[in-house]
Formats: structure tokens, C-alpha cells, sequence
């Protein structure tokens, strides 16, 4: 079936299957930034957004994009940049698999939470599983990067 | 020194932080078939017939291959050196299935929906078999694991598998049972692990393809390349000559990728098709069909004076390696010798093993390697003594513990030359408020709260085994390229050793590209397991970096027509003093190609006959719930002794990530079977491990030693930081329960439980 959607800011028309995920879709279409950790919403590895909303990528089926933006990493390059060296400088980034999805859910945080205390970060951030780095530096990132864009952090 | 001890940031970071398309599953062409393996849902069982017929009249299908069409020669999946330890009891198919998810079929489509949907059409006659599931009952059982005659062990570590025997093994030090009779007080106790996945976020994927040599091109998410070439050779049947393995990124892989898990069939369906393959695992798969931690048994005998003189201990080791024998007969050594080493008091020790198969998945490497067993039970056993003398679990331990200059009889008698594990546990003491505060309390709330403490150590290295080699290369312009055969999977090797031959050759990290691995070009080197990179391949790089200098200093001398014993090279240029005769690198660079025909590289390799141990000291602070048993880890002090620390920042980092996974470990991972043998939690959502709820607050310090054989100083990482979060949780929920749990993962049903019964 057809779908007509908006990625990463640019409209665009494309052939889906009923049945295929978005997840798959964001990779067919070049989206590699999107990463498949487990297809069973259990991991926060497929994160993007949706109309500005993060989605598990994996449990939106692909027709669903149909009128609907869809922003990746892809189209975040410099905010993901700007985030992303606070937790480079942290080493917190590791093995990276994670990261694009993490990010993902940060940005997302940083728009709708004003000043998040640790408890908020926390559990917005859920979702987000990292095997290498314990959570501890992604923590110390955040907190550097709010502090670092003016916010007072609670 | 300018690199080395600071907290450079990954050469890789940003390219991972932005999300570029960097791993094996990113870089797959697009031609690839896609595969699927049809799996066994039965433990144990024999193929009667294989109907593919249908499979293969799907459109879009190009292979469907059967254990008809497989080598039959048996292999190990184990990437380890040769001759492997690990017995060769695998075929690519096999018509005889010995756990559930054992692969029946590989389909090979033009589209992995093809593939799932001809999957479903193959149909497999079974003759379905009793299973063998517990590891208790596997020795002598009248169900044998691996009945076939083909079946072959290279090592001699005791291997019957008409008996499921994978291996044995035993050594003792001193008079045990003399030195038992002398002691004051006996305990026996027994501890239970079960067996863990290493759960990386990037799952088993490779891809294949025949290149414009026709050779056999493999591009794998693995931690060890060079075996990976090997052990597809042998499973192929084809040369070593004919096969190349590339790693890009790598997800993520605490020792299950020093196995070949997906490799072997898309490499077999190349070379049977011509074509590009191309599998990434499931997380199911991955789950049910990885390579986890050894599920153990471990006996403890251990015997102190009443003043606290822990004089000997015994252990006997009971170990599952599932269905197939992969790091079996030397994960198990690792839980005698680097747990008993850890008391410099005892007089004797024993330590006796046996490693038996199971119709239950495969085990294989994972981070701590069987050290990480051998230390819970250790360690609880000694805290269960401390308890019963009396005595606060430090002070037993302080009173005890290895100390530099000793001779660690039990750690294959070598001396520990650098050791400030004393000093770990005097300044944990310290960030946890230990001797301030009660060991347990009650909160207002009602829940309680315990403190727990435990000590753990590793090796870096296999020693006389394990190989590390670089080359490094002045290029025109004078940048340096250096070629590593050890596999960064997000450690960030590729970075730290760049911070070696930076400091080595006075230049900046930055002046160094680095490039690995890729079995055509980089220098051998056994891969990124064992904790051996910073030790082994370092060494490498110090050689390396200091011929490397004085080349160029020579050829900087030879080009300034100046006496060679009279030049020195500051890093940045060659020169003679009180002159202005200099030469810079840049210009060295551009010269010694041009027109004198000589690239100035050079390329050393290490090993060691010693494998230092990091020693490390955990404290745990718990509360529990005792109307739920949930308990959860408040705070979390790490105190290290890693030698130098290389990179402060990945130091730290790979500390606090171990430390969760050894909590993961602890309080919920555990691979479950039905009574079929079917494992039952093989998804993220029912195998959980620790979110960043249950992660808590971890804090990390280092106390560094000075190994005087290591790059800089410097000893391992990786693996020791699991092992201490186990045994420090089970004390600390001792010290607020008084019950000792002694089976891993401690649930809240049996926190729970055990406060009903008292």
C-alpha cells in the first residue's frame, strides 16, 4: 500500500506492506540510525518520534505513518551532535547500539519537561536499556547538557 | 605523559552519537540473500526426514540446506587459540538436535518475509527423545549427550562424552585435610548460579560474500576475528587462505561473541550459492540460541581459627555447558584459581571440577568467565564465616586478604607484584561510612536496610597464550596509522591504546589513525576476550612505538647527514643539539618515501607468561521490602585496582556497567526452561535485566597500583568489575534478614518467603 507521510521534514511517498513495522520501513528508506534490539517493545533501541512524540518504531505498523511526520536521528543531526558530546566526554556512549534511540528519548524529554528533577529523568528514560555503561554517565551527560543549555536542574 | 590517565574522549563517539550507519547490520548489501533458520522445538531429538520441497517453490527462494548438504567434520564454536580446549562437537546442521532451537534448515531469500514464509513450509519428521535437562544428574546418565563417533577433543582436559563428561580437572596446595583438622571452625556450604545471557543490545548478525579474488569475505559482529577465520575454515572445509573476516562497530559483546553463533551459515550458503547472506539473529535467538553464562554448582569447605585466620578451603565445581562443550574446560578453572588467590592467609586449598553437557542451549563466554562464579561462592562463604565468628566481614577480610609481594600458590603460583586491594577496602570503608553505621536498620517505613561487602579479582591475559600485534606507520606528512588485531566492541581499545602510542611517541592522539580489524591487513591477535587488550595488545604497542622511534630518529639522522648516536627525536622532530640541523616528522614522513623507498613502520607483538590480576572491593547497600522481598540496591561503592588506569573515563564507565550487570545478575536474570527444555524467558520483557531504576547509584573509585610488567603500568578491567555486586548483595541481605540466600538470582518471592518461615 501507499503511504504518504513526512520524514525528517521532507514529504515523501512510499510503498509499505499492511503488515511491515516502521521500524522496518525507517531502515528500507535509509533511516539506519534506527536500531532493532528486540521488535517486541522491550528495549527503546527503535525510538523516533511522532508528530514530535516518541514511538517504540517496532510496534507502529508502517501504514500508521500515513499524514504523519516522523523525525530520526537523521533529521536531529546537530541537536544529537550538541547532546551526543556531553556524553562522549562522559565515555558513556560505549558500544553506541543504544545511543541513537537514548538520544532520541532525551531530546524528546528536553522539549517536554522543563527542569526535570533526577526522579523525572529517570523514569522518562526508562524505557531505554544500556548493557555497557550501568546508566551512570548517561546521568552526569543529561545533567551537564541542561545545566550546560541554561536550565536550573532541580 | 600526556594521553595516558585522562579521559580522552572515543575516537568513534561522535559517529555513534549522531547515529551513523556503522555496524554490521547498517552495511549489508543490498543484493544479500536474507536468511532464516528453521529451529528444533524439541531438546533432544533425531531428524527422520526433512520434507523442503515446498520451501524451495516459493518465489524468491534460493537455498533451503539441510544437514545432507553440511561438511561433516565436527568443530568447536569457541573462539579460542589452538589447539582449542573446547572439544569439536558441532556440525553447521546436525541430524542429531541436542537442545531446543538447535538449527534444522537454513532458508536462504531474496527478502527475509520470503525466508519466514518458507521456513514455514519445511516439514521435519521427528523422533523426539527424553531430555537430559538437569546438570546434577548429567554425569553417567543413560542419556548421552553427544553419542557420535566423529566426536574429537584436542586437549587432554579429561573429556568422556560417553560419560557427558566435557571435562575434569583438580589441583591442590598443601595438606588439606591436615590444615582442616587444625581449624577451629569447619563450614559447608553450597551456592547455586544459574545461567545468564550476556544480552547486548546489538544481537548475533554477519553477512558474507565472495569477493573479486573468490574468496570468502565474512563481515561479523565478533570479538575475535582471526578464530572466526579458523573455525569457518573448519567448519567449511576450506583453506584459511581462502577466507576473510572484518569487524565494523560492534553492539555490545561481554564474551558471547568470542563464539561463532551466526557466522557459520550465511558463510556456508555463499559458498554453496555464489551469492551475498546475510543473518541477523532474533532477540528471541539471541535469548535461546546465544553462548551464556555456565549455569554452576560450587561446593565450599572452608576452615578459619576463632581469631579469624582463615587457614583452608576446598571447592568442588559442578558445571553445565548445555549442549555443546564451547569454553567449558576453562571457563571452570577460572572459579578455583581466581577465588582462592584472594586469601594470601590460607595454608592449603583444593579445588576440584567437572564440566558434564545437557540437552539444555549451549553455554559459552561471558565476562568474568568463570571467576565471576567462583567469587560468589568464595566470598559468601566467607562472609557465612565472619557470621559465625562474629567478626564484621571487612575486618575478616583485612585480617586475610593477598597482599603485594605475596605468592599466590593457588593463581598457577604466580607472585602478585602490584596489589592495593588493601587499600580498595580502606577507602570503601570510607565512601560507604562503614565502620560508622550498623551493618542493618529499620526504616521508619518499615523496610530494612543491610550493608554488604565483597572482594573479586581477574586475570589480564591468558598467560603464554593469549597474542597481541600492531603495526604502526609514519605516512607522508608525518600522521601515524596503526593497524590493531584487537576487536574494540565499544570498550574503546582502538582509543586507549591510541593514548599509549600517542604518550610513546610524544605526539598527540589525534596524530594517530587507528584501524581494525580486518584479518587481510591488521597484525594477528587472539581478539578482545580474557581481559587481555590493554595488557597484551599495550605491550604490543609500547614495543611497537619505541622501535618505531628510534627508526625514525635513525632515518631522521641518516637524511640530516648527522652522526646516528648524536640525533634525538622530541616527538615533533629529529634533531642535533646546538644546531640548527632539524628535520621535522612531517618532513621525515614525506622523505622517506620519496625517492629513498623505505615506508618507516614497524610491527611487534606481546605476550605474557604472567596475567596480573586487578583486584577490586564492592560494598552493597539494600533495602527490602519485607511484606513484597523486593530488594533493591540503594548505593553501590566500587573501589578498583586496575594498575594505571588508562582512560579515566572508560575506566569508570566500564566499572559502573559491570557493577549493574553483576546487580542484573544477583537479583534477575535467569534463563528458564520448561519441563520439555524449552527456554521460557527468551525475550526482553521476561528476561529482565536492570533498567536504569534498578541500577541505583553506583559510585567508583580507583586506587591504582603499578604493574611493573604492564603498558604504563597498567592491568585489567573488563571482566573483574561483575563480581563483586552477587556475593556484597547476598551479604547485605544477610545482614538485613539473617537469612543467606545461596541460589542465584535472589527473587523477592524467596526474600519474601524466608521472612514467613522465620
Amino acid at each position: 500500500m501507499t503511504i504518504k507521510w513526512t520524514l525528517n521534514g521532507t514529504a515523501r511517498t512510499d510503498e509499505v506492506e499492511a503488515d511491515e513495522t516502521l521500524l522496518h520501513c525507517l531502515r528500507k528508506v535509509g533511516c539506519l540510525s534506527v536500531k532493532c534490539g528486540c521488535e517486541t517493545s522491550g528495549c527503546g533501541l527503535c525510538t523516533v518520534w511522532m508528530d514530535g512524540t516518541p514511538v517504540l518504531s517496532c510496534s507502529v505498523p508502517a501504514p500508521r505513518a500515513e499524514g504523519h511526520a516522523v523525525t530520526t536521528l537523521e533529521g536531529l543531526q546537530e541537536e544529537a551532535a550538541e547532546f551526543g558530546a556531553f556524553l562522549a566526554d562522559e565515555g558513556a556512549e560505549q558500544c553506541g547500539f543504544c545511543s541513537p534511540g537514548f538520544i532520541m528519548n532525551v531530546l524528546a524529554m528536553v522539549r517536554e519537561l522543563k527542569n526535570p528533577t533526577e526522579e523525572e529523568i529517570q523514569h522518562y528514560l526508562t524505557g531505554n536499556l544500556c548493557r555497557c555503561s550501568g546508566y551512570q554517565g548517561q546521568l552526569r551527560a543529561i545533567r551537564k547538557y541542561l545545566a550546560a543549555k541554561g536550565g536550573e536542574q532541580r | 605523559m600526556k594521553a595516558v590517565s585522562t579521559g580522552v574522549r572515543k575516537k568513534d563517539a561522535m559517529s555513534l552519537v549522531t547515529g551513523k550507519p556503522v555496524y554490521t547490520g547498517d552495511l549489508v548489501p543490498a543484493n544479500a540473500l536474507r536468511l532464516k533458520l528453521l529451529r528444533s522445538p524439541h531438546a533432544r531429538a533425531n531428524i527422520i526426514s526433512i520434507d523442503t520441497s515446498r520451501a524451495k517453490m516459493v518465489p524468491g527462494v534460493a537455498a533451503v540446506l539441510t544437514w545432507e548438504d553440511m561438511p561433516q567434520s565436527r568443530f568447536t564454536t569457541a573462539g579460542q587459540t589452538w589447539p582449542e580446549p573446547s572439544p569439536y562437537d558441532r556440525l553447521i546442521l546436525d541430524r542429531h538436535l541436542r537442545c531446543a532451537g538447535d538449527p534444522v534448515a537454513i532458508v536462504a531469500a531474496e527478502t527475509e518475509e520470503i525466508a519466514r514464509r518458507a521456513v514455514r513450509l519445511i516439514k521435519v519428521e521427528y523422533e523426539v527423545l527424553e531430555p537430559l535437562l538437569d546438570f546434577t544428574k548429567a554425569l553417567d546418565n543413560p542419556i548421552v549427550v553427544h553419542p557420535e563417533e566423529n566426536f574429537r577433543s584436542l586437549c587432554p582436559v579429561g573429556t568422556d562424552p560417553k560419560r557427558n563428561l566435557v571435562s575434569t580437572d583438580s589441583f591442590t596446595v598443601g595438606d588439606v585435610e591436615g590444615e582442616f583438622a587444625k581449624c577451629d571452625v569447619v563450614l559447608e556450604r553450597t551456592y547455586n548460579t544459574v545461567a545468564n545471557n550476556q544480552t547486548m543490545m546489538e544481537p548475533f548478525c554477519t553477512y558474507t560474500y565472495l569477493d573479486e579474488y573468490g574468496r570468502l569475505n565474512v563481515v561479523s559482529s565478533t570479538q575475535v576475528p582471526f578464530h572466526v577465520r579458523r573455525i569457518l575454515s573448519n567448519a567449511l572445509e576450506l583453506p584459511k587462505s581462502q577466507i576473510r573476516v572484518v569487524k565494523p562497530r560492534i553492539g555490545g559483546g561481554f564474551g558471547a561473541k568470542q563464539s561463532v553463533v551466526s557466522e557459520q551459515f550465511p558463510a556456508i550458503v555463499t559458498k554453496l550459492t555464489g551469492r551475498p547472506a546475510y543473518l541477523c539473529y532474533t532477540r528471541q535467538e539471541s535469548m535461546a540460541n546465544g553462548s551464556p553464562r555456565h549455569q554452576m554448582q560450587v561446593k565450599v569447605r572452608i576452615g578459619a581459627d576463632r581469631d579469624g585466620s582463615i587457614r583452608c578451603m576446598d571447592l568442588y565445581a559442578l558445571s553445565n555447558a548445555g549442549a555443546y562443550g564451547d569454553h567449558g574446560p576453562t571457563t571452570i578453572g577460572l572459579v578455583g584459581h581466581k577465588s582462592l588467590a584472594l586469601y594470601g592467609s590460607l595454608r592449603a586449598s583444593r579445588f576440584v571440577c567437572d564440566v558434564v553437557y545437557t540437552n539444555t542451549m549451549g553455554a559459552g563466554a561471558y565476562r568474568g568467565y568463570g571467576a565471576t562464579q567462583g567469587i560468589f561462592a568464595v566470598e559468601s562463604a566467607v562472609n557465612e564465616m565472619a557470621a559465625q565468628l562474629g567478626m564484621d566481614p571487612c575486618a575478616i577480610r583485612e585480617k586475610n586478604m593477598v597482599r603485594q609481594g605475596q605468592m599466590m600458590p593457588a593463581y598457577y603460583g604466580e607472585p602478585c607484584n602490584s596489589c592495593t586491594l588493601d587499600k580498595c577496602m580502606e577507602r570503601a570503608k570510607e565512601m560507604m561510612g562503614w565502620d560508622k553505621g550498623p551493618t542493618h536498620w529499620t526504616l521508619p517505613n518499615g523496610h530494612i536496610r543491610g550493608r554488604g561487602v565483597a572482594m573479586a579479582m581477574q586475570g589480564s591475559g591468558i598467560s603464554g597464550v593469549d597474542i597481541g600485534s600492531v603495526e604502526v606507520r609514519l605516512n607522508d606528512g608525518g600522521f601515524y596509522t596503526m593497524l590493531v588485531g584487537c576487536t574494540d566492541m565499544g570498550t574503546g581499545c582502538d582509543t586507549i591504546l591510541a593514548q599509549m602510542a600517542a604518550d610513546c611517541l610524544d605526539c598527540s592522539v589525534d596524530d594517530i589513525a587507528v584501524r581494525g580489524v580486518d584479518t587481510d591487513q591488521s597484525p594477528y591477535d587472539t581478539g578482545s576476550y580474557a581481559s587481555a587488550t590493554t595488557y597484551v595488545t599495550g605491550g604490543a604497542v609500547v614495543k611497537t612505538c619505541g622501535e618505531l622511534r628510534e627508526k625514525i630518529r635513525l632515518e631522521g639522522a641518516r637524511l640530516l647527514g648527522i652522526a646516528p648516536e648524536a640525533a634525538q627525536f622530541d616527538g615533533e622532530k629529529v634533531f642535533l643539539p646546538g644546531t640548527d640541523k632539524v628535520m621535522t616528522r612531517a618532513e621525515i614522513g614525506w622523505a622517506s618515501y620519496e625517492g629513498h623507498s623505505k615506508q618507516l613502520s614497524a610491527s611487534q607483538s606481546n605476550s605474557s607468561p604472567i596475567s596480573p590480576p586487578p583486584f577490586m572491593v564492592g560494598m552493597a547497600e539494600v533495602d527490602i521490602d519485607p511484606d513484597t522481598g523486593a530488594v533493591r540496591v540503594v548505593d553501590y561503592v566500587g573501589v578498583v585496582d586496575c594498575g594505571t588506569v588508562i582512560n579515566t573515563n572508560l575506566a569508570r564507565v566500564q566499572t559502573e556497567g559491570g557493577i549493574v550487570q553483576g546487580i542484573g545478575m544477583a537479583l534477575l536474570e535467569n534463563i528458564q526452561y520448561n519441563p520439555q527444555g524449552r527456554m521460557l524467558n527468551d525475550s526482553l520483557l521476561q528476561y529482565r535485566i536492570p533498567t536504569r531504576l534498578e541500577a541505583g547509584k553506583i559510585r567508583v573509585e580507583f586506587v591504582p597500583s603499578y604493574e611493573p610488567t604492564g603498558p604504563f603500568g597498567a592491568k585489567s578491567i573488563g571482566e573483574l568489575v561483575i563480581n563483586t555486586p552477587s556475593p556484597a548483595i547476598a551479604e547485605a541481605i544477610r545482614a538485613a534478614t539473617g537469612h543467606m540466600f545461596r541460589t542465584l538470582p535472589i527473587r523477592p518471592e524467596d526474600v519474601a518467603l524466608a521472612g514467613l518461615e522465620e
